[in-house]
């Protein structure tokens, strides 16, 4: 895994203190065999401070835990919710479910990828936008469905991309941090 | 402020307070002058604003200063997803559908205060246009029997009051007061209920196998790992209803003796995770959870344990890895959690909708609970009907219904007027149910005999228009990346799978690799470490059993039957038809369609993408597909 460097997680940044009230509340005994039960939840946790779970996040919840660093890096990386680099400020995710695959999603997809110039998992070089596809989020009622940060966009056509883009940016600007 | 429920007996006058709350909604011949105004607070209508519908109702109570007589809350999910958001009208019980904010005033002018029903925001049935105001009139609705969603649509789901109010934690009261954990396990097997998650084993054996190992630390864990795409069953429940699933696993915990139980729920519901909390720390407030649960000696507390999106958590040991904070890798069975779970300690892992299912089996008794279904499949199934169906929603219908009944009936049948294909039940373990197989009663066993599996309750239905060899390859992708990699069979051997799907979708397909595909599922399906890795095949299997035409046509023609398959398109213009308008022209975005205005146009196959743009500009049916 390749050393972070960015300025959000160094040093004294003020996520670390909440981090700490966070982790400090589950009092863990470092000899305690059972003590990694908090782990996925506290990774959680980090995740929604940092945005994100470079390398230094992961080793200071290493040391909080008594635990190697690798054992909190193999747990990230096996789960598909954790990331490592950071996502563009406006994530723009299509609904790769079954409901949302048979009305055509990965049409809408291709359209997002063309008119943003990443491909799925990319994130654009200014860091502005970034794109993948995510596993149902259950609301098949309006498949396909796209989600730009929080926000649900339903029964999405083929041709709409730049104009859900441009009505997401007119409505709600662009978000300061996103998870 | 809140104080602790001391016994069943102040329970029972908790219920007789807060019964007028909710008696409105279930009484038809209700007199009184009260009027509840709900709002479907299910992820899908919240998707489309319905919390501002609520906010606006309320803003417009408090105007008319109506408080006290009006009342206007989210509730769980009616179901008719395709028609959301839902707003039901109690006593009325008028049933409107698409509402959007701005409805709100209106349906407050003329019903709420002029008494008359808003007739543009009525559901109108299709075929007869015939509009409706009374949900159960609906075809939908009609054939539903609604247990494990009984309370969605119904109560508030953050109000432990309204549970109360529909006799919640009755059943718990007369387990832990009246009957022993031998007895209540009784209750259980005779019940018939079996596990909902899929596999459909009995869930009063499970209970027994619980108890049976002794230990002084046992577990009980809700499974709210929902992974299948297409499936939102539990999250519904969660949403909807979590009290319900609180006391389920609050009567199961008494069966075995566990006084811990978690719920590990996907990180990716966060409604539903919200509501599980707010629920639990109601529950615990009026120690309906903790310790010495109504006056007596038993004591039980939950949990909430995010998930972090692995598919594979869902299958029952690589869950308690997860739990323990581990890769959510599985590991073999036996031992079985019962004997050896999480920590090492007896653990019951029960699915969401069969927790739902438990509280009712203690109330109605069960024999009542066995009555409904089939021989061997007892009780209803709630199924996410979704894909090309008209009536994207959440249904419950007893054991034994048919497809054809699911589909066509509660359905409405295949969107936009194409032909049915096929229905996939299952998720990514199950396979794809062929036009022959329609009057197929649905239960456990039947599915299961025709190469298909009941799973946690996904329908996505497929028409005309779906390739299912791309369908497939759909599947087995979602399969290569969700598999944890521990055993060969899964991590290998999935992945080529996927990759000869791919060629054939690509006219790379030889006959040989149909041949290959066949016999690598079979070598998955009997080697495979876990339910995830076995299952794994049954998409390509039951296409290879039912839709080996169309892998023949991919294999040996180059041709892709359903359009679907892009590499195996081409884009032609009919030279008499085209008249030179360029509308083709202009769409293709790589240019390579050539012709002057007013001449006849003609494609450039070498540089064409396939994107069918062309096709879909052309206002006079000169382009065509092949």
């Amino acid at each position: 895994m390749t050393e972070q460097k960015n300025p959000c997680c160094t040093g004294s940044n003020p996520g670390y203190a909440e981090l700490d009230t966070y982790i400090d509340a589950l009092k863990i005994d470092p000899r305690d065999p059972e003590r990694k039960e908090m782990l996925i939840m506290t990774l959680h946790k980090a995740q929604s401070i940092f945005g994100y779970l470079p390398s230094e996040v992961q080793k200071y919840v290493a040391n909080k835990f008594s635990i190697p660093h690798a054992d909190v890096s193999g747990v990230i990386s096996f789960y598909n919710y954790f990331h490592t680099t950071p996502k563009g400020k406006t994530n723009i995710s299509i609904c790769m479910g079954t409901a949302c695959y048979v009305n055509g999603s990965d049409k809408i997809l291709q359209d997002f990828e063309k008119a943003l110039g990443i491909k799925s998992g990319g994130v654009t070089e200014d860091g502005r936008f970034s794109i993948e596809s995510l596993r149902c989020v259950g609301a098949c009622g309006l498949a396909p469905v796209v989600l730009i940060n929080d926000h649900v966009y339903g029964k999405v056509k083929q041709g709409q991309a730049e104009k859900i883009i441009e009505q997401y940016l007119i409505e709600f600007g662009e978000e300061v941090e996103v998870q | 402020m809140t104080t602790r429920i001391q016994n069943p007996e102040e329970l029972l006058k908790k219920y007789e307070e807060y019964k007028d709350l909710v008696e409105v909604r279930a009484d038809l011949d209700y007199s009184g002058d009260q009027m509840f105004i709900l709002v479907c607070g299910g992820t899908g209508c919240v998707s489309s604003k319905s919390l501002n519908i609520v906010e606006n109702f309320n803003k417009l109570i408090k105007e008319h200063g109506m408080e006290g007589k009006v009342h206007a809350s989210i509730t769980g999910c009616f179901g008719f997803c395709e028609k959301g958001p839902i707003v039901k009208v109690f006593p009325e019980n008028v049933f409107y559908v698409q509402v959007t904010p701005d409805d709100a005033k209106e349906i407050f002018e003329q019903h709420i205060i002029g008494g008359e029903v808003v007739d543009r925001l009525l559901y109108v049935e299709p075929i007869t246009q015939k509009s409706m105001h009374d949900s159960l009139e609906m075809p939908f609705y009609k054939q539903q029997m609604r247990i494990a969603l009984r309370h969605c649509g119904l109560i508030d789901p953050e109000i432990i009051e309204e549970y109360i109010g529909v006799g919640g934690y009755q059943s718990l009261a007369k387990v832990i007061t009246q009957m022993t954990p031998e007895e209540a396990i009784d209750i259980m097997k005779q019940s018939g209920l079996g596990g909902r998650g899929g596999a459909g084993f009995s869930t009063g054996r499970k209970w027994e196998f619980g108890r049976m190992y002794k230990s002084d630390r046992k577990y009980v864990i809700c499974n709210a790992d929902e992974g299948d795409p297409g499936a939102f069953m539990d999250r519904s429940i969660m949403e909807g209803d979590a009290h319900t699933v609180i006391e389920g696993m609050a009567i199961a915990a008494y069966c075995i003796g566990a006084d811990q139980g978690y719920v590990y729920i996907r990180a990716e519901y966060p409604l539903a995770v919200k509501r599980l909390q707010i629920a639990i720390d109601e529950a615990r407030e009026l120690g309906l959870l903790g310790k010495n649960i109504l006056g007596t000696d038993f004591s039980f507390d939950v949990d909430v344990r995010l998930g972090a999106g692995a598919f594979v958590c869902g299958e029952e040991t690589a869950l308690i890895q997860s739990i323990q904070g581990n890769r959510g890798e599985p590991t073999t069975k036996p031992p079985f959690p019962a004997e050896k779970g999480l920590w090492q300690q007896p653990t019951i892992v029960n699915n969401v909708e069969t927790l739902a299912n438990v509280p009712v089996i203690f109330e109605k008794g069960a024999e009542w609970f066995a009555q409904i279904g089939t021989e061997k499949s007892k009780g209803t199934k709630v199924f996410a009907l979704a894909g090309k169906v008209n009536n994207v929603g959440l249904v419950e219908v007893p054991m034994g219904t048919t497809l054809r009944e699911l589909i066509f009936e509660i359905g409405g049948g295949v969107r936009g007027g194409g032909k049915f294909k096929a229905a996939q039940s299952g998720g990514p373990s199950g396979g794809c149910i062929p036009e022959q197989f329609l009057d197929t009663p649905i239960d456990y066993q039947s599915l299961g005999q025709i190469g298909s599996m009941m799973g946690s309750g996904g329908m996505i239905v497929m028409s005309d228009s779906d390739c299912m060899v791309n369908i497939a390859r759909f599947y087995l992708e979602f399969i290569v990346e969700e598999s944890c990699g521990r055993c060969v069979p899964c991590r290998v051997g999935t992945k080529r799978m996927f990759e000869i799907l791919t060629d054939i979708t690509k006219g790379k397909g030889t006959p040989e690799m149909l041949a290959e595909l066949q016999s690598l599922a079979e070598t998955i399906q009997d080697t495979a470490l876990c339910g995830l890795g076995q299952t794994a095949p049954n998409p390509v299997l039951s296409t290879l059993k039912y839709f080996m035409d169309e892998y023949e046509e991919h294999v040996y023609n180059k041709r892709c039957p359903s359009g679907v398959c892009t590499d195996l398109l081409t884009y032609e213009i009919i030279p008499e038809k085209c008249i030179g308008c360029t509308a083709c022209a202009r769409a293709c975005p790589v240019s390579c369609i050539a012709g002057a205005p007013k001449q006849v146009h003609v494609i450039d196959q070498e540089k064409c993408i396939k994107c069918g743009n062309c096709l879909a500009k052309c206002r006079f049916g000169a382009v065509i597909r092949k």
